[in-house]
């Protein structure tokens, strides 16, 4: 049976998490219930969220480094606009994301380094949310906190939610024609042209689609933390890198993979409360995952060579 | 009816049991320190400070454990997490020092939820059902004016130097010192800079400031910036004029120094790390099941003239001046709170 080089790439994020979640059980059983996961797990979703926005503008071969004050922002927007006159709010959301098609065009017209735009954007984004919520507080709409903290039968919010962001995401990037599309944007973009598709287009739809999800992000931080502050979110910029990374993606040529993607996310957070659980001292935590980074790409690499020796054979 | 009785009866008597039987034995439980950041003196002082306590609290067994947890970032989402997987650890109390005062109530939410006492101090949170330990720094602003206007009833031109832009703790500093000298209107600020509580960066703004100030009887701070205020005034060769000090150790040795040579007078006021072990105390007494009021107030920590020596001698190099809080001053601060 021959095993597609997807599967191959979707493997290793899969057994990484698997492999961290048997450890987290065996260290702390309490962990293995209905509660446990959802604690474990209900952080991770505005991540995946982030990360699944990251992983569309790596699609087209850019990065986006104000991920995480943009989320940061929305988080504002939510907590404050949303909440009061959800008109308004939903107004504001529309700009920001009419804002990063924008961006997607100015990238591409201009043949700007994305990572420049981006962070030029980062200090914007911030500067609104300070604007917003110049000191922490806010409150979360009725609706977004009942929304992270439904309990459903069975399977915690937090597993169905990553499974609904994965297969929603799938679906349109792996199985739709637009998803081929804008995965054509980053393999091969003078192709795409040639075949009469308008490029600036399909960028300025891949940033809005990232900004939808990013917003997604913001929404679903504030449903879990009850409320914003303007520096809430900043880790998500390398920690939707990382994910995406980590999930297999690939920062060019439009290799990626949105099933991957979750799984990084949710591999990450987990790492975090793996080490919390092995007593590491707070020194050494963030060269701990780092190191967990290392070990898994290094895992990746090995892995990409044995598919090309294939492949030459 | 006579069921009714001995129901009425048998609550009487929990009632008036209640007090003795309701002093649970806290040998085992256990409570952990969820601290968002450590990078600074003041920090470290603090979990030294909450090493040394609670190593003897656990060896004399009043509590099962007590273990600090620092996350590797000082980010709000990063130390939700940490207080996550402390419910899953099965902790009994958690302590907090929040990295903001309002993203981590989701998570503190779910820790109550769970019947996990939550004890919020320096960096308060505002989640109803966590107590919080506050420091009163109004109080503390307006004590430095009170201060100089006992020492020069003639008053004079302050210049006031603030912490961090955008910390509500430089916010409630600056309201009480704005108090302080609308109550004694002898005092002007003629100019204020933000010194962000650091020693370099106050020394930095203080000397850009400078040339443009007239005569400056007194500085007024909010800790870590005195000494490079001081340095700044003498890099300008200007008269150096009472700068109230922040429990640095590098601030109280200056003092000491200028003290030596020609009899300076000045005072220091900080809070002390130390109120990492108040709220392991705290903690511990209402895991006891004592009645506690969910806002507490630490008094801050004051040097004057008379005790320098004492303090300068109990503070470590480049540490900050600090107390550590027995159960007693525990006792104290939750009964004068009723």
């Amino acid at each position: 049976m021959k095993i597609s080089s997807g599967t191959v790439r979707l493997i290793i994020p899969a057994a990484s998490l698997t492999l961290l979640l048997a450890a987290v059980f065996y260290m702390q059983p309490r962990a293995m219930s209905y509660t446990g996961l959802n604690l474990l797990f209900n952080l991770a979703v505005p991540i995946a969220l982030a990360t699944v926005a990251q992983m569309l503008i790596m699609a087209v071969n850019d990065l986006d480094l104000s991920m995480g004050t943009f989320v940061s922002f929305c988080a504002c927007v939510t907590a404050t606009f949303l909440q009061a006159s959800p008109a308004i709010g939903v107004l504001i959301f529309l700009g920001a994301i009419a804002a990063y098609a924008a961006i997607g065009v100015v990238i591409h017209l201009r043949e700007l380094p994305s990572i420049v735009v981006t962070l030029g954007m980062s200090f914007v984004w911030g500067g609104l949310a300070v604007l917003m919520l110049p000191s922490p507080g806010g409150e979360a709409p009725g609706w977004a906190r009942w929304l992270m903290t439904s309990r459903p039968p069975f399977v915690p919010m937090a597993i169905v939610a990553s499974i609904v962001i994965a297969l929603v995401t799938h679906f349109l990037i792996m199985r739709s024609s637009v998803g081929v599309l804008i995965r054509g944007v980053g393999g091969n973009v003078r192709s795409v042209e040639r075949a009469g598709w308008s490029v600036i287009r399909l960028r300025a739809g891949t940033y809005a689609l990232a900004g939808f999800f990013a917003v997604l992000s913001g929404i679903a931080l504030v449903g879990l933390t009850t409320s914003a502050d303007a520096n809430i979110a900043l880790r998500y910029t390398l920690l939707s890198i990382a994910g995406v990374i980590l999930g297999g993606g690939e920062f060019v040529g439009g290799k990626v993979s949105p099933i991957g993607a979750v799984i990084g996310a949710l591999t990450l957070t987990l790492a975090g409360s793996f080490l919390s659980f092995m007593r590491i001292s707070p020194d050494w935590q963030i060269g701990a995952q780092g190191a967990i980074l290392i070990v898994v790409l290094a895992l990746r690499l090995f892995l990409n060579r044995l598919e090309k020796r294939e492949k030459s054979r | 009816m006579i069921i009714r009785k001995m129901l009425f009866a048998s609550v009487a008597i929990a009632c008036v049991a209640g007090p003795v039987s309701a002093l649970a034995d806290t040998s085992g439980k256990k409570i952990a320190l969820s601290n968002n950041y450590a990078g600074n003196s003041w920090r470290q002082a603090m979990l030294t400070s909450w090493d040394k306590i609670t190593k003897d609290a656990v060896a004399k067994k009043v509590v099962a454990a007590a273990d600090p947890f620092t996350t590797a970032e000082n980010q709000a989402t990063e130390q939700a997490a940490q207080i996550q997987n402390m419910i899953l650890q099965g902790y009994d109390a958690i302590v907090v020092n929040a990295a903001s005062p309002t993203a981590l109530n989701g998570a503190i939410k779910e820790a109550c939820n769970a019947g996990i006492t939550v004890v919020s101090f320096d960096g308060i949170v505002t989640e109803p059902c966590a107590w919080r330990i506050a420091v009163d720094f109004k109080a503390m602003g307006e004590s430095q004016v009170e201060y100089l206007a006992k020492k020069m009833p003639k008053g004079g031109n302050l210049l006031e130097i603030r912490g961090l832009a955008g910390v509500s703790v430089d916010d409630q500093i600056h309201a009480g010192i704005q108090a302080g000298v609308q109550k004694n209107p002898q005092f002007k600020i003629v100019g204020s800079v933000n010194g962000d509580w650091a020693q370099d960066v106050a020394q930095r703004a203080v000397a850009g400031i400078l040339p443009s100030l007239p005569e400056i009887a007194a500085v007024v701070t909010q800790g870590g910036d005195g000494y490079g205020a001081a340095q700044a005034f003498a890099a300008a060769k200007r008269p150096t004029p009472t700068i109230v000090m922040g429990n640095r150790e590098d601030e109280l040795v200056w003092w000491k120094q200028q003290k030596d040579k020609d009899g300076y007078e000045t005072m220091s006021v900080s809070i002390a790390p130390g109120v990492s072990t108040l709220a392991f105390w705290v903690a511990q007494q209402i895991l006891d099941g004592k009645q506690v009021k969910k806002d507490l107030v630490v008094p801050f920590l004051r040097i004057d003239q008379g005790n320098l020596e004492t303090n300068l001698a109990s503070t470590q190099k480049g540490g900050v001046a600090n107390v550590e809080y027995a159960l007693e001053d525990a006792q104290k601060v939750i009964s004068s709170a009723k």
